[in-house]
């Protein structure tokens, strides 16, 4: 073997060591989803908040537009194309921002409720709250990515940020596939 | 002066100090710029968090991970040269060996901290009436008792599997040697936050933190819950970093059953701890916002239901008593036929039975709430699946009996601790299926008969197996064997000091002695019972003295060891100098056969790979 190569194969039993590392690190998360899911469920049980269905559907369709460009950026970067690889972590980015501003600054405010106003106002809070801090988490984690994408620091070889950047997003995404029905559309008001 | 700054964990106290002040001092600006006066809990809360942030930024924990952030290259982990020497242990180190002294040292730490709370109460309660705590500080003393011991417990399962299982697999070091360093460090800041809870006004809810108590508790309650959050952080990243190693760093040729039992027993209890872990967390952070923001997930006149807490508190709790002992019979598996010569009886169904006792410890968490007025039809259930714990843990009983049947027995000084571990253990098993069955856990609840059958299980199932495991590898940390003569005295004052203080425990819960209680009623005839516990008590604490003046005298004076001092056939002992050098294996090792063959003639488990050419 030589050096590039013995190197080549030190980098994949890492990027190996690495994915399985995400992985786990993603069931752990999920276990705290699942924990305010059957906080949501037990305490509400087939009622629902009352929220405004519109915008619920808006924020859901841009997260899971969102998604696609992280997966799009993933797989722009491996075949060696850098401008679409940052063109889609931008818009990736600044969908999530959007999301963002959708639950925490418009739904936040035009919820008949407050956190301290029942048992519907905390698991409101609680849920759309813990997934908006993994949502920001991500972003700044796409921010990262961005930042050292423009400087040139991925390769088609080497890309295991952008990878775990854009897996952990799909994660954050799914998690929001569950809490959206369990808060919109599940129960009556 | 410089030369104290040059200690990472100074630097990290001094950034702890500063985080804390900032986080008051962001809250408290907060509310004066809106208008609110200064109000002491959500400002402590944040300083305590900030506080934790504080010690890892001080110590460096982030330093490498913000060089990533800005896209700049580090070291290899494994091109990294630490300078010998005493000084890394009290800093940033990645030799995962150092960070397995590192836990030990946390965990004895934490272990005297936490006994002294009992050694304090035990002696209260001698007599009826209040003699000399007051009821808060009593009942303060109750719950560190219990958070301390518990945080202690992960500390020591941590210090046990991080040390071993790289040696004992083959691998260089840990699969994310970073993150283990942080994980630790982690845990630093959060033990002194949960010591800080007595100086915050203590708590009276015990270790449960059961609201609406909880609730309405002194503020030492959420020093309390911001510990536990970031302790559980720390064993959460653990057991990730656990998992990965044990599945991806093992040597060429160990198949996942040529596996020493220990790390199937990792294994295990990191699958546990990875998971269930995160619910101990939320269910805390809810009670704390609900103190915080006023959101009533468990107050009843705003909707919410305190039962739900008692589900999400036992979904990671009862679970956690399988992560304190799955690596303790790990241990016991792992170094009896050492001791006894012999291979292993039924390594596989051994090895299964780790997994079998996680995977049903998931599903039996609400025996502990049989009283609690949860549905009743889950009653039924919920003791069948716990009565079924008994029978993976049945499988370990009979291999250790099996294996020691007919063996040729060292008593040396671990060998006693693995004796009186199975002994102890099964103690504490068999007080456990009155507890889990729903007719007699009615009048058992809450009573000092659960105490008993709690301390038996951690100390067959932890501190014994601990003990064997410090004094088993200790030579391979310093070069040095502990004493055996104090090794003897340590060992024939715990056992009967434990026995009859748990014994002792068991009795006076079944004639009606309630937990967590400061004072009893004279008319009920046991306090000659609560003496003798305290004394007892007393000599437990004593053992555990030898057993630190030993281990620190003969780091500087015990016998000095270079051989395989135990004739072990694991490849730390054959293959490995003694103390063990940085980067473990200097050339590569091929597993060839079973780990247990001990007394089988032509058996043989590893080999040393010539080194690669070009290397």
């Amino acid at each position: 073997m030589t050096a590039p190569e013995a190197a080549l194969t030190t980098y994949r039993q890492k990027l190996a060591n690495n994915r399985l590392g995400l992985w786990l690190f993603i069931l752990s998360d999920s276990f705290v989803f699942a924990a305010l899911l059957v906080t949501r469920f037990y305490l509400l049980g087939d009622k629902r908040p009352h929220l405004e269905q519109e915008l619920g559907l808006i924020v859901t369709s841009v997260l899971l537009i969102s998604s696609f460009f992280a997966n799009r950026a993933e797989v722009q970067i491996s075949k060696g194309n850098r401008k679409g690889f940052l063109t889609s972590i931008l818009i990736t980015m600044l969908l999530g921002i959007a999301f963002l501003v959708g639950v925490v600054g418009f739904e936040w405010r035009l919820a008949p409720f407050g956190p301290a106003d029942g048992v519907e106002g905390a698991v409101f809070f609680m849920m759309t709250g813990m997934h908006a801090f993994h949502v920001l988490t991500g972003v700044i984690f796409l921010l990262i990515v961005f930042r050292n994408g423009l400087k040139g620091h991925y390769s088609p070889e080497k890309h295991w940020a952008v990878e775990a950047a854009a897996n952990y997003w799909h994660f954050v995404d799914v998690v929001w596939i569950f809490f959206y029905p369990a808060l919109y559309l599940i129960g009556s008001l | 002066m410089k030369g104290i700054f040059s200690y990472g964990i100074v630097r990290g106290l001094i950034g702890q100090i500063v985080g804390w002040a900032a986080g008051i001092g962001l809250v408290t600006g907060i509310r004066a710029l809106m208008g609110l006066a200064y109000k002491a809990e959500p400002a402590w809360v944040v300083g305590a968090a900030f506080g934790v942030i504080g010690f890892l930024i001080g110590i460096g924990a982030f330093r490498d991970w913000f060089a990533w952030a800005k896209g700049e290259e580090t070291p290899d982990p494994e091109e990294i040269q630490e300078e010998p020497g005493v000084k890394r242990y009290f800093g940033f180190s990645l030799d995962h060996k150092v960070i397995g002294v590192q836990y030990a040292f946390l965990s004895l730490f934490l272990l005297v901290v936490g006994g002294s709370f009992a050694l304090i109460f035990r002696v209260e309660l001698v007599q009826t009436g209040m003699q000399w705590v007051s009821l808060n500080f009593f009942n303060t003393l109750i719950g560190m008792h219990g958070m301390t011991l518990i945080v202690s417990i992960l500390m020591g399962i941590s210090a046990m599997s991080n040390y071993a299982v790289p040696l004992l697999i083959g691998a260089r070091d840990m699969a994310f040697p970073r993150l283990n360093a942080f994980s630790f460090w982690l845990a630093v800041p959060a033990s002194l936050v949960l010591v800080s809870a007595i100086f915050t006004g203590g708590f009276d809810t015990g270790w449960t933190g059961y609201p609406p108590l909880s609730l309405r508790a002194p503020m030492g309650m959420q020093m309390f819950f911001v510990a536990v959050f970031f302790a559980g952080w720390s064993s959460i990243l653990g057991a990730l970093n656990l998992i990965v190693t044990i599945l991806r760093m093992r040597a060429p040729g160990m198949n996942m059953f040529r596996m020493p039992i220990f790390a199937w027993a990792t294994l295990a209890t990191s699958i546990i701890a990875l998971t269930a872990t995160q619910l101990i967390g939320t269910s805390f952070q809810m009670v704390s916002f609900e103190r915080l923001f006023g959101m009533g997930f468990f107050d009843a006149t705003k909707g919410g239901n305190p039962i739900l807490f008692q589900h999400l508190f036992w979904f990671y709790s009862h679970p956690a008593v399988y992560i304190f002992v799955l690596p303790g019979l790990g241990i016991i598996s792992e170094l009896l036929p050492v001791f006894v010569r012999k291979p292993l009886f039924g390594y596989k169904w051994v090895a299964m039975s780790s997994l079998g006792i996680a995977l049903v410890g998931f599903l039996v968490w609400a025996h502990h709430m049989f009283t609690s007025g949860m549905e009743e039809y889950l009653r039924v259930p919920f003791m069948y699946s716990t009565l079924l714990v008994a029978v993976p843990t049945g499988i370990k009983f009979f291999s250790w009996v099996a294996t020691m049947w007919m063996g040729r027995i060292r008593f040396q000084v671990p060998m006693l601790f693995l004796i009186g571990a199975i002994i102890v253990f099964l103690i504490g098993g068999l007080s456990g299926p009155p507890l889990g069955t729903v007719s007699t856990n009615l009048h058992m609840h809450d009573s000092y008969f659960v105490v008993g059958h709690f301390h038996a299980t951690m100390f067959g199932g932890f501190i014994f197996p601990l003990f064997a495991a410090v004094y088993y590898w200790y030579p391979k940390v310093t070069g040095r064997k502990m004493n055996d003569l104090l090794g003897k005295i340590h060992f024939y004052l715990l056992t009967p000091g434990f026995l009859i203080m748990s014994f002792g425990q068991m009795q006076v819960g079944l004639l009606g002695m309630r937990r967590r209680i400061a004072d009893y009623d004279p008319a009920q005839g046991f306090e000659t019972a609560h003496l003798i516990i305290t004394i007892a008590g007393f000599m437990v604490a004593l053992s555990v003295l030898i057993f630190l003046i030993n281990m620190f005298v003969s780091a500087k004076r015990g016998e000095v060891v270079t051989e395989n001092v135990w004739q072990s056939r694991s490849p730390e002992w054959t293959v490995l100098p003694t103390p063990a050098p940085m980067h473990n294996y200097p050339q590569p090792i091929r597993v060839v056969g079973d780990p247990y063959d001990y007394g089988l003639k032509g058996a043989r488990y590893v080999e040393v790979l010539p080194q690669q050419a070009g290397d």
